[in-house]
C-alpha cells in the first residue's frame, strides 16, 4: 500500500504552549483517517500546518514525496489537497453555484487565468460539475440562492461541495458534521463513503461525533496534549487504554 | 447577443440610446426660454459626462468588484493626459495615437503602482494609493516641470515638431485634435422649432469609446475572472485555499482600471490638448469615488448614472446665482422669499461643492447601494408586496 | 556640513513635525478606541485655526466714532474705531488682548472642539463603527468637504492671517544660546511657543490616560474593546469622550499654528494626508508611535528641503515623507511602534 501524506515530527509551539509534539502520521492512499482527541489537542492546529496556514517549528509534511512545508495556501491546493472548513469559511456575497464554480475553475484553470471577456455561462462542464456536486449533497434546489442567507447545515454542506468538486487527491474535513441535523449527518456519512470507494478519495476527517468516525475511518490516529498517543485501525481503538485515559482522565 | 444575456444586452442598448440621444434630451427647453439655463446639451459638458463615464466604470472595475478601495486613481487620468498632450505635440494632431499611447502608458504606470500598493489590503492599501497620488502630483507640479509644464500644465504649441503632419509647423494658428482631418470641435447644429440641437465631433468619438469600453466592463462582469474578483471581494483569505492567488487577479483589474482612467484622459486632452497637475490630485480622486458610489458600486451601469449626474448637477449648481433664486422665489412673499434665498445661497454658485460634499454623506449613509441599488431594491420590495 | 547647519533643520522640523504629531495623535486615538478611519480630522485641525481668526474678529468689533478735530483728505471728519474691549476694560488691556488673540482662541477652542467632536461621534461616527473601512473613509470624506466648505462660505477662500502676540514676533538667536558665533541659529519665538504647547498637550493627554480611572479604561478598550464592554462598563460613553478630545487636539493644533501659516478653508486637507501617513508609519493604534513618527517626518521633510539635498535629488523634499511612508509599509506593515499582529495583512 501507497502513503499518501507523510507527517514525520512537526512541532508547533505558541507561546508557552507547545500545540505539537513531534506529531507522525502515516495516511494510506485512498484511505480515511480519523483523527481524533480532546479538545484543544492540536487538530485543527496541525491541519493547519498541512494548508500553510500556519508554518511548524520543525518537521516534514509529505506529501506523495513533496514537502508542503513553506509552500503557500493555493500551491498546496494546486498539488492537489483541499480542506473543509470547521467553521464555514464561504463567499457570502455570491449564489451557492457561484461559491462551487469557484473551486471548480481554480482545479482547471490554476492559480491565475485572465478569462476576463468569456461569459461565465458558457463553462457549461465547470457548471455541470458544481450541480452534479451539489445534487450529491441534496443541494439542487438552493443553487441562485446567496449563500450568507443559508441555514448553518447548509453552509456546512457547502463548505463539502467547494472542496469535493476540486476532485482532491488529498481531503481534509475539519468536523464536516457539526451543526447538522441527523439525517444530514447520515447522508454526509453515505457521501463520503461514496466519493471514497468510487474515486478513491484520500481524506482526513477531525470529529468529535464517534458514530461518524467509526461509519467511516480505515484508520484512526488519537492526538492528546499535542502528541500522537494511539494509531490503529478502529476496532483496536476502542479498547485502547492510554484513549481512554486520555478522554476520561485527561479531559481538560 | 453579443454574448451577453438578455438582461445585459437590454442594458448594454438602454445606454446606447442614451448615449446616442443625448444631444436632443438634454436640451429639452427651446432656445431663449426660462428654464434654458437647466440644458445640457453642450458638447464640452457632454463630452465630460462621457468622459468621467469611462474614468467611473474603470474605477468600479476595481472598487465594486474587488473592494480596493483606490484613493489615487486621478494619477492614472493625469498621466493619461499627459502622454496624451505629448502624442499631439510630437507625433500628430490626429487623436488616435494620443488615445491609445495614453492608455498604455497610464497602464504600466498603474502596473507599477499596483504592484507596490497592492502588497497591502485594507485601508493600508487605501492609504498607500493615497501616498503614490500625492507624490505624483507634487511631482508633476515641481521637478517634472519639462515634461508637465509644472502649474501652468502643458498644450500643444505652434512650434510642435509633429513628425508625421508637422509640415506646416510654426505658421497659422495651433491646429486642433482631429480624427483624420475632422476637427474634435466641429459641430452640426439642428433647429427644430425652438430647439437647438447640437451634434458633436468629438462627443460621437467618446460616445464610441464608451460603448465599447462599457460592453468590455460587463463582459468582465459576467466573466469567471469578475467572479473570482467579486470573491475576493466577500472572503480574500479563503481564495487561497481554493487554489486561487488573488494577487494577480486584484494587480489585473488594478491595471485595468488605470488602463480605464488613462483613456478618461486621452480622451480629455482630445477635446482640449490641455494637461494640469491638478487632474492628479486626491481629491480628484474623491470625486470618481464619489461619481461609483453614488450610481451604484458594483452594479454595471452605476458608474456611467453617477458621472452623468454629478457632471450635470456641478453644472447647473455653479450657474445658479442670487439673481436666479430672487426669481425663483419672486412668488413668494418678500420676507420668505429673502429667507429661501438666504438658505438656499451656500449651497449654490461657488457653493457647488457644499452640495457635492453632502450628496457623498446621504448616499454612503442611507443609500449605500447607490441610485441603481436603491432602485431595485424599490422594485423588489414592490414585486414582492404584488406577489403576496 | 557644519553642525549648526544640521541643528537648524532640526529645528525647523519640529514646528511642522508638532502639527503632524498632534494631528496623528488624535487621529490614533480614535482609530485605536473606535475603530474609526477619520478623514474629517484635518477639517477639525482647520476649524481649530478658524477659531484663531474668529477670535481674532470678535476680539476687533468696534464702535465708530467721528473725530471732530480731524479730517481726510476730502475734508471729512476722521472716523475713529474704537474696539469694544477697549471701552470695556480699558486701552491698554483691551490692545493687550487684541494682540493675544491667539493664545486666547485656546479658551473657545476647547468647548468649540468638544462639541464639534461629541456631535459629530454621536451623530454620524457611532453609526459607522459597524461598517467597513472604506464606508468609514467615504462618510468621513463627505463630511470633510462640507466642514471646509461652510468655512469657506463664511470665511472666503482666501488666506486670513492671525499673527502672533508682538512679543513674540521675530527670531532670536537660539545658536548663541548653545555656544554657536552670534548669527549663526536664528529661530523664530513663535515657532519654539508652538513647539513647546506641543509637547505640553500631548504630555497632558498621556498623563491623562496613563494617570486617570478614565483613562486606565480607553486604554483598556483600545487593547480589547469586547472584553472591557464585558466588565459592565459603559464604553460608548467614555469613547464619546474620546472623540471629543481628540477633536480638541486637533482643534489646539491648529489654533496656534496660525501664526506660522496663515489659514484657508483648504488648511486641514494638506494635513490629513501626511498626518495619515504619520499614523501608519508610526504604527496604527501607537499613540507614542504616533507622536514619533510626526517629529521624525517633520525633521526628515526639514532635511530633505536642504538646498544641497534638492540639488543632488530634485524634488526630494516634495515626496520625502510620501516615499518614507510606501518604504515602511512594505518593509513593516506594523510601523515604528505598532504592536506585532495590528493591522497586518
Amino acid at each position: 500500500m501507497t502513503v499518501a501524506l507523510e507527517v514525520k515530527g512537526v512541532n508547533k509551539r505558541f507561546g508557552g504552549l507547545q500545540a505539537l509534539n513531534d506529531v507522525n502520521l502515516l495516511v494510506d492512499e485512498g484511505r480515511i483517517h480519523a483523527i481524533i482527541g480532546p479538545n484543544g489537542a492540536g487538530k485543527s492546529t496541525l491541519l493547519n500546518c498541512f494548508v500553510g496556514k500556519l508554518k511548524p517549528d520543525s518537521g516534514t509534511v509529505l506529501f506523495n514525496g513533496q514537502n508542503l512545508i513553506g509552500r503557500l495556501p493555493h500551491q498546496i491546493n494546486q498539488a492537489g489537497v483541499s480542506r473543509v472548513f470547521q467553521t464555514p469559511e464561504i463567499f457570502s456575497d455570491l449564489t451557492v453555484l457561484e461559491n462551487v464554480m469557484i473551486p471548480a475553475l481554480a482545479h482547471r484553470d490554476g492559480i491565475f487565468e485572465l478569462n476576463a471577456l468569456r461569459p461565465l455561462r458558457r463553462e457549461t462542464d465547470i457548471r455541470t460539475k458544481a450541480v452534479d456536486v451539489l445534487e450529491d449533497l441534496g443541494m439542487e434546489d438552493k443553487l441562485d440562492m446567496t449563500a450568507a442567507s443559508m441555514s448553518r447545515g447548509d453552509k456546512r454542506r457547502l463548505e463539502m461541495a467547494m472542496g469535493l468538486v476540486q476532485e482532491p487527491k488529498l481531503l481534509l474535513l475539519d468536523e464536516p458534521t457539526a451543526g447538522m441535523s441527523r439525517a444530514d449527518t447520515n447522508n454526509t456519512i453515505d457521501v463520503l463513503k461514496h466519493i471514497g470507494d468510487s474515486r478513491g478519495i484520500t481524506m482526513i476527517i477531525i470529529e468529535h461525533d464517534m458514530h461518524v468516525v467509526f461509519s467511516l475511518a480505515d484508520k484512526i490516529s488519537v492526538l492528546a496534549q499535542g502528541t500522537v498517543i494511539a494509531e490503529d485501525i478502529p476496532q483496536n481503538i476502542k479498547g485502547n487504554p492510554k484513549v481512554q485515559e486520555a478522554y476520561l482522565g485527561g479531559a481538560h | 447577443m453579443l454574448g451577453l444575456n438578455r438582461n445585459d444586452f437590454l442594458m448594454l442598448l438602454f445606454v446606447f440610446v442614451l448615449v446616442a440621444a443625448a444631444p436632443i434630451f438634454l436640451n429639452p427647453f427651446p432656445e431663449g426660454s426660462t428654464f434654458a439655463q437647466f440644458n445640457a446639451g453642450y458638447p464640452d459638458l457632454m463630452q465630460r459626462f462621457l468622459i468621467f463615464g469611462i474614468f467611473a466604470i474603470g474605477f468600479n472595475i476595481l472598487f465594486g468588484l474587488t473592494g480596493y478601495l483606490s484613493f489615487g486613481h486621478a494619477a492614472f487620468l493625469g498621466a493619461g493626459s499627459y502622454a496624451g498632450v505629448w502624442m499631439l505635440k510630437l507625433l500628430t494632431i490626429n487623436v488616435i495615437p494620443a488615445i491609445v499611447v495614453s492608455t498604455i502608458v497610464a497602464g504600466v504606470f498603474s502596473l507599477m503602482i499596483g504592484y507596490i500598493s497592492l502588497r497591502r489590503s485594507g485601508i493600508y492599501f487605501s492609504i498607500l494609493t493615497l501616498a503614490f497620488a500625492q507624490m505624483s502630483f507634487a511631482l508633476a507640479a515641481s521637478v517634472l516641470t519639462p515634461i508637465t509644464g509644472g502649474e501652468t500644465g502643458l498644450q500643444t504649441t505652434l512650434s510642435d515638431p509633429r513628425i508625421l503632419d508637422g509640415a506646416a509647423a510654426g505658421t497659422g494658428n495651433i491646429p486642433a485634435p482631429s480624427l483624420f482631418g475632422l476637427e474634435m470641435g466641429h459641430s452640426w447644429k439642428v433647429a427644430v422649432g425652438d430647439w437647438l440641437w447640437t451634434f458633436n465631433v468629438g462627443y460621437y468619438l467618446c460616445a464610441f469609446v464608451l460603448m465599447i469600453v462599457f460592453y468590455i466592463s460587463i463582459r468582465i462582469f459576467r466573466s469567471p475572472f469578475g467572479m473570482m474578483l467579486k470573491a475576493i471581494k466577500s472572503n480574500n483569505e479563503r481564495l487561497s485555499y481554493t487554489g486561487i492567488s488573488p494577487r494577480p487577479y486584484t494587480l489585473a483589474a488594478f491595471v485595468i482600471s488605470g488602463m480605464y482612467a488613462g483613456l478618461a484622459g486621452g480622451l480629455m486632452v482630445s477635446m482640449d490638448p490641455l494637461a494640469g497637475a491638478e487632474r492628479m490630485q486626491w481629491t480628484a480622486s474623491g470625486e470618481v469615488v464619489l461619481m461609483t458610489i453614488l450610481g451604484g458600486v458594483g452594479t454595471v451601469v452605476g458608474p456611467v448614472l453617477g458621472a452623468g449626474i454629478i457632471k450635470y448637477f456641478e453644472n447647473i449648481f455653479s450657474k445658479i446665482n442670487d439673481g436666479l433664486l430672487e426669481q425663483w422665489f419672486a412668488f413668494m412673499p418678500d420676507g420668505l422669499a429673502d429667507f429661501m434665498v438666504t438658505i438656499v445661497h451656500p449651497f449654490v454658485g461657488k457653493g457647488w461643492h457644499l452640495s457635492l460634499g453632502l450628496m457623498f454623506m446621504l448616499v454612503v449613509i442611507f443609500l449605500p447601494g447607490g441610485l441603481v441599488g436603491g432602485v431595485t431594491g424599490l422594485f423588489r420590495r414592490l414585486f414582492r408586496r404584488r406577489s403576496h | 556640513m557644519e553642525l549648526s547647519a544640521l541643528l537648524l533643520q532640526v529645528l525647523n522640523g519640529l514646528d511642522k513635525g508638532s502639527a503632524y504629531a498632534l494631528i496623528a495623535l488624535g487621529l490614533t486615538l480614535i482609530f485605536g478606541t473606535l475603530g474609526v478611519v477619520n478623514f474629517a480630522h484635518g477639517a477639525l485641525f482647520m476649524i481649530g485655526a478658524f477659531c484663531s481668526v474668529t477670535v481674532q474678529r470678535l476680539l476687533s468689533l468696534s464702535t465708530v466714532t467721528l473725530d471732530e478735530t480731524k479730517t481726510d483728505f476730502l475734508g471729512r471728519p476722521l472716523e475713529v474705531k474704537t474696539p469694544y474691549v477697549e471701552s470695556w476694560f480699558g486701552e491698554s488691556v483691551g490692545q493687550a488682548m487684541i494682540d493675544w488673540s491667539v493664545p486666547l482662541a485656546i479658551l473657545l477652542a476647547i468647548p468649540v472642539m468638544l462639541l464639534i467632536g461629541f456631535v459629530m461621534e454621536r451623530g454620524l461616527i457611532k453609526h459607522f463603527y459597524k461598517r467597513p473601512h472604506s464606508d468609514q473613509i467615504l462618510v468621513t470624506f463627505g463630511l470633510a468637504i462640507v466642514l471646509q466648505e461652510i468655512i469657506k462660505a463664511y470665511f472666503g477662500a482666501n488666506q486670513i492671517p492671525a499673527p502672533a502676540p508682538s512679543m513674540f514676533i521675530g527670531s532670536f538667536d537660539f545658536g548663541q544660546l548653545v555656544g554657536f558665533d552670534p548669527g549663526v541659529l536664528m529661530y523664530p519665538y513663535w515657532r519654539i511657543v508652538y513647539f513647546l504647547f506641543a509637547m505640553l498637550v500631548i504630555a497632558a493627554v498621556f498623563a491623562f490616560l496613563q494617570f486617570t480611572t478614565f483613562g486606565m479604561v480607553v486604554r483598556a478598550g483600545m487593547a480589547d474593546r469586547e472584553t472591557v464592554g464585558l466588565l459592565g462598563i459603559n464604553i460608548d460613553k467614555r469613547f464619546t469622550i474620546m472623540f471629543g478630545i481628540a477633536a480638541a487636539v486637533a482643534g489646539l493644533a491648529g489654533v496656534m499654528y496660525t501664526p506660522i501659516n496663515s489659514p484657508s478653508y483648504t488648511f486641514g486637507m494638506d494635513f490629513l494626508v501626511i498626518s495619515f501617513v504619520v499614523v501608519v508609519v508610526g504604527g496604527m493604534g501607537s499613540l507614542g508611535g504616533a507622536v514619533l513618527a510626526g517629529f521624525v517626518l517633520g525633521i526628515l521633510e526639514s532635511f530633505a528641503s536642504m538646498r544641497e539635498v534638492i540639488e543632488f535629488i530634485p524634488g526630494i523634499n516634495q515626496v520625502v515623507i510620501y516615499l518614507a511612508a510606501v518604504l515602511i509599509l512594505l518593509a513593516r506593515p506594523r510601523g515604528l511602534l505598532g504592536r506585532k499582529g495590528v493591522m497586518e495583512s
